[in-house]
């Protein structure tokens, strides 16, 4: 039982192949992350509640991902059914409850995800069953590792960094870019005024609720070869996005893309280190950054 | 933030200070009657299920009131305040089992502990606003769970603490005779509620619905809003730890779940059930949680889908809890009558 362990830690900083195999573990937790906390992010930004029931959109993606890949064998398709299938879940999940408490109390908003966090977890209990299900890696990807430096990495961690990073670029450019980036900026601004300008404000509110809720669905898809699938596993991944979106400032994306890159490799160094302490590290990071810039790293002036 | 609490069109704030005594001597007078009450039910029924009942709901009626002191008083939502119910349980758990000190040490022992941890943690805490605040105490309330979960030699992990509490007899109180521990902890639950009625009628609690309504107009006529809100944090954590440690007597032991979120989500959905505008609201929405409760998980192993629901039907159907309705109600027969 060792509670520090910084010769291992210093062993690992010191030797590439370690250092490697490290850093892919922690870019592959901070790029999920990232996935669920940039969805979390966006909706506050807009929409000005806190989803606390996102963590479940990750959990059904992952099942969403697992069932489809089992009933077609196509790895795509289960990425695809994944995050299309939680975008669905996400619209009607806003517009037939969420959007009956903008404005309201942050009491309420807090309630009504927490009734859909009991929910939801028991809906997966009854379809999937409460035991741990696995989807197994793809046999795309079923090959030898590859070698960098000497450090083991699996080629499925290069597509799963690669596919969260390109949803990074499209969704920060399409953001500040495009003619609907631009309407979404607007409504998160001001929605009285885009409103009275002719747009849509609850088909965009609804938009944006389903665009987070693919995200962290992509997320569970990607991460359901790697991961095991439970009942609730959404819950600690939406804790940990908590702490990406609070450290990177809420609202912010490029603060969650930071926040999530920081607490992935806090946590896999960390794991090193600090072999029981690995989440108490991430809590004590967020602590520090809180109690030095309470708005988070990248956050504007909450009002 | 400020309708819920205010109570839309409830009945108008009392002027505190003129008529506090009568009120004073008022609420001794009810909580002697309630013990009384509480302490003649054993004679009345035998049933040893009624009296578990009313052993739990001192414990989670505690909790549940000391969270009122927050949400409800002083708009402090907390998402994480479960972490001090699992503190006191844990806390007085080990002492009774590492030390062997008399009960009462333990007890007090362990509230000073966690008036250390409620410090230090409030401190961080009550510096952030709304819904930071929510998430920052739910963050280590997770952060207290993961520790007790990993920190085996202790806590003893995933299994809790087991092979029992030791309850040696002082000052003729046997804690392990069950009609003992069934009054101990009616006379801990009335008291405790008698002093947070105490601080909610008092100038403090009064500030504190200051501080709910508008934070910067009463910082602007002096008040330190962060000390007052770190004094209410740590008060309440102090009664959530009382709650914890009759939880732990009445169990024998302690287990991670009394630290993890869900004690603190049902903390706030008690509130919400009850109301949050009357004093005894989450008093009354405990007894209804734990009737719910135990209802459903007898008559389905899916209780949260139905947990949910009557969630959903309070949070957007009736928009309040069940004793705002009877005060409102109270308030408008009473007009009729007048009128």
């Amino acid at each position: 039982m060792i509670l520090v362990d910084l010769d291992a830690l210093a062993s690992c900083l010191a030797s590439p192949a370690c250092l490697v195999t490290q850093t892919t573990s922690g870019l592959i937790i901070g790029m999920l992350l990232f996935l669920v906390a940039v969805g979390l992010t966006l909706i506050f930004g807009v929409l000005k509640v806190v989803n606390f029931s996102h963590g479940a959109f990750y959990m059904f993606g992952a099942y969403f991902a697992m069932t489809a890949y089992q009933l077609t064998g196509s790895f795509a398709l289960a990425i695809l059914s994944g995050a299309v299938g939680t975008a669905l879940l996400g619209l009607i999940f806003e517009r037939a409850f969420m959007s009956r408490v903008y404005g309201r109390d942050v009491l309420m908003q807090l309630l009504v995800c927490y009734a859909f966090v009991l929910i939801f977890d028991d809906v997966v209990r009854m379809i999937w069953g409460p035991e741990f299900r696995s989807m197994g890696m793809p046999a795309a990807f079923q090959v030898p590792p590859l070698f960098i430096a000497g450090g083991v990495v699996p080629p499925y961690y290069l597509l799963l960094i690669g596919v969260a990073l390109a949803a990074a670029v499209v969704l920060g450019l399409g953001l500040a870019r495009s003619r609907i980036g631009k309407v979404i900026r607007a409504a998160a601004h001001n929605p009285g005024m885009v409103s009275a300008l002719g747009i849509n404000t609850g088909l965009i509110y609804g938009g944006v609720f389903a665009l987070g809720g693919m995200l962290a669905g992509l997320a569970g898809a990607l991460a359901a070869p790697v991961r095991s699938l439970t009942p609730g596993m959404g819950f600690s991944v939406l804790i940990e996005s908590f702490i990406v979106t609070v450290i990177g400032g809420m609202g912010s994306i490029l603060g969650a893309l930071i926040g999530a890159l920081l607490i992935g490799l806090i946590r896999s160094f960390g794991s090193l280190g600090f072999p029981l302490f690995t989440e108490g590290l991430m809590y004590l990071f967020m602590v520090i950054v809180l109690v030095s810039r309470p708005t988070g790293l990248f956050g504007k002036e909450v009002a | 933030m400020t309708e819920l609490q205010a109570g839309q069109g409830a009945q108008p704030l009392e002027v505190p200070r003129i008529d506090a005594r009568p009120q004073r001597y008022r609420d001794l007078l009810i909580a002697l009657a309630a013990f009384v009450l509480l302490a003649l039910l054993p004679m009345m029924f035998g049933s040893k299920q009624l009296l578990d009942f009313v052993i739990r709901c001192a414990a989670y009626g505690l909790f549940a009131t000391s969270l009122n002191l927050l949400v409800g008083y002083t708009g402090l939502i907390s998402f994480g305040h479960g972490m001090f119910f699992g503190l006191g349980a844990y806390g007085f758990g080990l002492m009774m089992q590492k030390t062997g000190v008399p009960i009462p040490v333990a007890f007090v022992a362990t509230l000073a502990m966690t008036f250390v941890m409620a410090v230090v943690i409030g401190a961080i805490c009550v510096r952030l606003k709304e819904i930071y605040f929510a998430f920052v105490t739910l963050a280590f309330q997770m952060l207290i769970h993961s520790t007790i979960l990993s920190w085996q030699s202790l806590t003893g992990g995933d299994q809790g603490l087991r092979g029992g509490i030791p309850r040696p007899p002082f000052l003729g109180i046997d804690l392990s005779n069950h009609l003992h521990l069934y009054i101990t902890s009616c006379a801990l639950l009335v008291i405790g509620l008698l002093l947070m009625r105490q601080i909610a009628q008092s100038p403090f609690g009064y500030t504190l619905r200051m501080i709910r309504d508008n934070a910067t107009r009463a910082s602007f006529i002096g008040i330190d809003v962060w000390r007052a809100k770190l004094v209410i944090f740590v008060l309440a954590a102090l009664f959530a730890a009382t709650g914890g440690i009759i939880m732990a007597l009445f169990v024998s032991g302690a287990y991670p779940e009394f630290a993890y979120w869900t004690i603190s989500g049902e903390g706030i959905f008690i509130n919400m059930l009850g109301g949050v505008t009357t004093f005894l609201g989450p008093m009354v929405g405990t007894v209804l949680l734990l009737i719910l409760n135990d209802t459903v998980t007898r008559l389905t192993e899916y209780h949260g889908i139905v947990l949910g629901i009557v969630i959903l039907f309070f949070a957007i159907g009736l928009r309040k809890g069940l004793m705002d309705f009877v005060v409102e109600w109270f308030a408008q027969h009473r007009g009729e009558g007048r009128g």
